[in-house]
């Protein structure tokens, strides 16, 4: 697998936006690996009566996302040392083929010592902010 | 009613250890789509330097998340848990979980404050393994909004 190397990244550069899709069944698959099973995730009828519009994604298998985005661009997921977000906005979840389609794009923000890269993310769902404060520290050899 | 401030720093006793496999972390990659093969392949991980397959950065949001919702239930604490919200949450890594470990979480009330009417109660849970090697911190901020926040969010548009 390709890593990135180092001494050719530059503050400010963009990674390649990757389009990720959440669909009810991804929902339903991720209840079952996490162990969440919260209402809201997976039963339109509870969300409704939250006040939400539909079932929402977990928070968490959005940020997941965003761990996937950097450790794929990283190479190997061992090299994360350090992984933030705060959950903004719920990323509501349609019951139909298409789902929701997240929006994941990394800036190098930072170069630090030790070859360890500062990435932030923005994540967005329907041109909405879902995920802010996503930043990513990662070691690169 | 704000929390009390004086569970800041109280020390929650450690999870039942659980144990990490390689079915469960295939099973989560799957669920997140990653296909990245150190998730399922164990020459894959090797080849990076681990022992055995290793797991996703946010596998451990299993295991922290549920140590969480114990502090969340605690009747001391006084927290309304159906008012309670994930606000954000961080990962440190020392190294990642991989096929084989043996983790504990211990949660630490890191602190409290009150911001417009809202409890922001931060917790960290160090999650180790049996063997006494730490893995990662988690910090998670758990938001309870007030009763008065919740209704003054229910007629904005």
């Amino acid at each position: 697998m390709s890593r990135p190397d180092f001494a050719t990244l530059e503050v400010g550069q963009v990674l390649p936006a990757q389009t990720m899709i959440i669909t009810r069944e991804t929902l339903v698959r991720y209840a079952g690996a996490s162990g969440d099973f919260n209402v809201i995730h997976w039963s339109a009828r509870h969300a409704q009566a939250v006040g939400l519009p539909d079932v929402i994604a977990h928070g968490n298998l959005t940020m997941a996302l965003g761990a996937r985005y950097v450790t794929t661009w990283a190479g190997d997921p061992g090299a994360l040392v350090e992984y933030g977000v705060r959950f903004t906005k719920p990323v509501v979840v349609p019951d139909t083929d298409a789902g929701a389609q997240v929006e994941i794009v990394g800036t190098i923000v930072e170069l630090g010592d030790a070859n360890k890269v500062r990435v932030d993310l923005t994540v967005t769902c329907d041109g909405q902010k879902v995920l802010t404060q996503a930043r990513a520290w990662i070691r690169l050899p | 009613m704000p929390l009390d401030t004086g569970f800041v720093g109280r020390v929650y006793p450690a999870t039942v250890p659980y144990g990490v496999c390689a079915a469960k972390i295939a099973e989560f990659a799957d669920a997140i789509g990653d296909e990245n093969p150190a998730y399922r392949d164990k020459s894959a991980a090797q080849a990076l330097g681990y022992s055995d397959v290793i797991a996703p950065p946010t596998f451990a949001n299993i295991v922290t998340l549920e140590a969480a919702y114990a502090v969340v239930h605690d009747p001391a604490l006084g927290l309304d848990w159906t008012r309670v919200v994930h606000g954000d949450q961080r990962f440190v890594y020392e190294r990642p979980l991989q096929a084989g470990d043996e983790i504990t979480v211990v949660v630490t009330v890191e602190s409290i404050r009150s911001m417009a009417g809202n409890d922001l109660i931060v917790l960290r849970g160090d999650v180790d393994t049996v063997k006494g090697e730490r893995a990662l911190t988690s910090y998670t901020m758990l938001v309870a909004r007030s009763a008065e926040a919740e209704a003054e969010s229910e007629v904005q548009p």
